[in-house]
């Protein structure tokens, strides 16, 4: 089974050969990547919009980087400053911008669901960027690859997913992506930081780190965001960081060989040490920022090759 | 004024809690006679029924009319179109529009307009607190000698005890019915649906049901402590149930409704954030949709309305928690509750009780029955057609029904208010 999807707005939707095909091509992507002439035509001719209405520079910069090296024209709308700001609605933004022909659409919204909402108005690929606390899943796609690439499988692992999970649209969608690959998920936060009724989702709740984190093969913490701190969820960010802040005693109880990630960017010192971060045998971080910009330029690929199918009026294959 | 005799009609009586087949006669627009023996008088109009339905028209309690602020909404004219092509003879209408219904100037006017061009019965309901600010409380006296028939500030839940405590002691000294919505507004503040399994995936900011609960029990304690003459607008959780049972047994003046939309959809219908399922309190679980239908049946829960709330292309065509709460419900009202029925879930009495009898005993009106001396407001009604809803077929102004192209049964043939037909009736 091929990569079959129209969009990518969530990991929810996709088979996981889909998630396989996706991987598989970011490889090739990373091999390219890593050459000194970093150039394919998969997009030449293309034209690739990213729609941030929230603010990003390391994804914007991550899509961006993905489109060039693909061959796409790639424009930045930095919509926070612009029309949005003068009342126009998001789905007039997207009929205005679906008339300049865009083929692929990259866009961050505040909003739960307004990626979706977008994207049943134009008729480009749409990619979701992150959408409020819903999805985000090219980040679960890169974290995937990472874990893939470090452990040489993607079932069967343990895998711990640390902080605050009910803001999170990285959590959610990396929980669902690697629930679909039989992975064993645990979540571990304050219950402050925890979606409701999220142990029906077939992971385990701790809230201990110590026992969370018992055995794992992967620890993945999450950003503490600083609006969080004012809004009462945790009583402060230095008892934050004594009870669930990522410290060498902690991973201790890890598996030996645990990797340790984060989707950045990281606050030091809040949910993760320093020194963990930047230990070379242990934290895949900067490996996570390499595999971003390779799952991007598999994920636009795939859904340009749809694109151009359902253009040609070819039926994409189900 | 003529007479009219209906023949060969499925009588539903709410009052007799039964169906029987025979006729009823009407004379000067009220009921005049029922049975298989009626003398038939000589000029008397007949309409032969074929065998359908002929129930009390449904009186529906908290219909938002937008006039006056927003009649590019909803008017009264269109309103009164939708309820006469849904079997509802009587709207009792809310105060929420804006300015707010909450003086005998804004409420004449309410009056006036719905005279002039609703072909049904309207009935307002004031505001409690001026502005529905929830800090002083109305002119409940005026109100009441300018037609008022309950007190309510909707969906805004007025936080402050020492203010409802007062407005609950004075409206009681006038025997006023208070309407409350019962909500924590802390734990409900910018929540979009039910906290659970269906939030959490969708990362959609959620209300805990146990935030009505909450509200239930104090509203409670502050009935007990006035006496006051109380229905809470809508129930629509199970942990609220027990609450309400305690309360009612002992011995307060309360009484309960809920929406029709919390008793046949739940938080799933809203799968890729569809913005016409989202109404307030956001839809339940399933288990708490099924408790609130069982309760229908014992009689904890009173009333069903729509809670129709009209809302434009504009304030739903956006983002989730951005759009608008609210959904039209006149004209779906009756196919609605008839799923009910279809489903073996409810009798035909039982629903006409809640949805006509109870509301207007509760609401002071004299609708609801099939007695003679009743005013003949009538809907005659085949429960079994079938169709697909088309929502640009309502009648109402906004078109925001959640049961846009579902499948229905139940179709309104004719609607009579004070013995005219208002719908139908050809």
């Amino acid at each position: 089974m091929t990569f079959t999807q129209k969009h990518l707005l969530g990991i929810e939707p996709l088979h996981p050969s889909e998630i396989t095909a996706v991987m598989d091509l970011a490889d090739q992507y990373v091999a390219l990547n890593r050459r000194e002439v970093k150039r394919s035509d998969a997009l030449a001719g293309l034209t690739q919009i990213n729609m941030f209405f929230e603010n990003s520079t390391r994804t914007q910069a991550s899509f961006e980087l993905a489109g060039m090296r693909l061959g796409a024209d790639v424009m930045n709308m930095a919509m926070q400053a612009s029309s949005i700001k003068k009342g126009e609605t998001l789905i007039d933004t997207a009929l205005t911008l679906n008339a300049m022909h865009p083929d692929l659409l990259v866009v961050r919204h505040p909003h739960s669901g307004a990626v979706d909402l977008l994207a049943q108005k134009v008729n480009c690929a749409v990619l979701n960027a992150g959408d409020g606390r819903h999805e985000h899943p090219t980040q679960a796609l890169l974290d995937a690859l990472t874990i893939r690439r470090a452990k040489g499988r993607l079932h069967r692992l343990n895998i711990a997913i640390c902080g605050d999970i009910a803001h999170s649209r990285v959590a959610r969608s990396n929980l669902i992506l690697l629930g679909k690959m039989e992975n064993r998920v645990r979540l571990v936060g304050p219950p402050t930081l925890m979606p409701a009724q999220i142990d029906q989702f077939g992971v385990e709740v701790y809230h201990d780190m110590e026992e969370g984190l018992k055995d794992v093969d992967v620890v993945m913490m999450l950003r503490l965001q600083k609006e969080r701190m004012d809004g009462g969820f945790i009583p402060s960010e230095r008892e934050y960081y004594h009870r669930y802040g990522l410290d060498a005693e902690k991973l201790a109880v890890a598996k030996p060989d645990a990797i340790v990630m984060h989707p950045g960017p990281m606050n030091r010192g809040v949910e993760i040490d320093g020194t963990i971060a930047d230990d070379i045998n242990r934290s895949v971080i900067q490996e996570q920022v390499e595999m971003g910009v390779a799952v991007r330029m598999a994920a636009m690929d795939l859904l340009a090759r749809n694109l151009r199918d359902a253009r040609a009026g070819k039926e994409v294959m189900a | 004024m003529t007479t009219l005799l209906f023949t060969d009609v499925h009588l539903i009586d709410p009052e007799a809690g039964a169906v029987t087949h025979g006729a009823l006669l009407v004379k000067d627009g009220v009921i005049a006679g029922h049975g298989a023996e009626l003398s038939v008088p000589e000029d008397a109009q007949v309409i032969d029924g074929h065998g359908k339905y002929l129930a009390p028209g449904i009186v529906d309690i908290g219909v938002k009319v937008c006039e006056p602020g927003e009649r590019h909404k909803e008017s009264f004219k269109s309103a009164g179109q939708a309820a006469a092509a849904g079997g509802v003879t009587t709207m009792v209408t809310r105060p929420d529009t804006a300015p707010a219904i909450d003086s005998p100037e804004t409420l004449e006017f309410v009056t006036r307009r719905a005279n002039e061009v609703a072909p049904v019965n309207v009935v307002p309901m004031a505001a409690l607190t001026k502005g529905r600010q929830g800090r002083e409380m109305t002119e409940i006296g005026f109100l009441l000698d300018a037609g008022a028939v309950a007190f309510t500030d909707c969906d805004h839940v007025i936080s402050d005890n020492k203010v409802l405590s007062r407005a609950l002691s004075y409206a009681r000294s006038l025997n006023a019915l208070v309407m409350g919505h019962p909500q924590d507004p802390g734990l409900s503040e910018g929540a979009a649906v039910t906290s659970g399994k269906f939030a959490s995936l969708r990362g959609l900011p959620a209300v805990s049901p146990m935030a009505e609960r909450m509200g239930i029990d104090r509203d409670i304690a502050l009935l007990e402590m006035t006496g006051a003459k109380y229905h809470f607008d809508q129930i629509t959780t199970a942990r609220a149930l027990p609450a309400l049972e305690r309360a009612k047994k002992n011995g307060l003046d309360v009484t309960a409704g809920t929406s029709i939309h919390h008793l046949t959809l739940n938080e799933f219908d809203v799968a890729d954030y569809r913005t016409f399922f989202k109404v307030k309190p956001p839809l339940r679980s399933e288990d708490d949709r099924i408790a609130i239908v069982e309760a229908l049946r014992h009689g904890l829960i009173d009333t069903i309305s729509s809670f129709h709330t009209p809302q434009d292309e504009e304030s739903k065509r956006l983002p989730y928690e951005e759009a608008a709460s609210g959904a039209v419900g006149l004209e779906t009202l009756l196919p609605a509750a008839l799923r009910l029925y279809h489903s073996g879930d409810l009798t035909l009495p039982q629903l006409f009780r809640a949805m006509a009898l109870n509301p207007a005993k509760r609401f002071g009106l004299p609708g609801g029955r099939l007695g003679n001396g009743a005013p003949a407001d009538l809907v005659l009604f085949d429960p079994d057609a079938p169709f697909i809803l088309d929502r640009f077929t309502l009648h109402s102004k906004s078109k925001n029904t959640p049961f846009d192209g579902q499948r229905m049964q139940g179709k309104v043939l004719a609607t009579y208010v004070g013995g005219v037909a208002v719908f139908g009736g050809n």
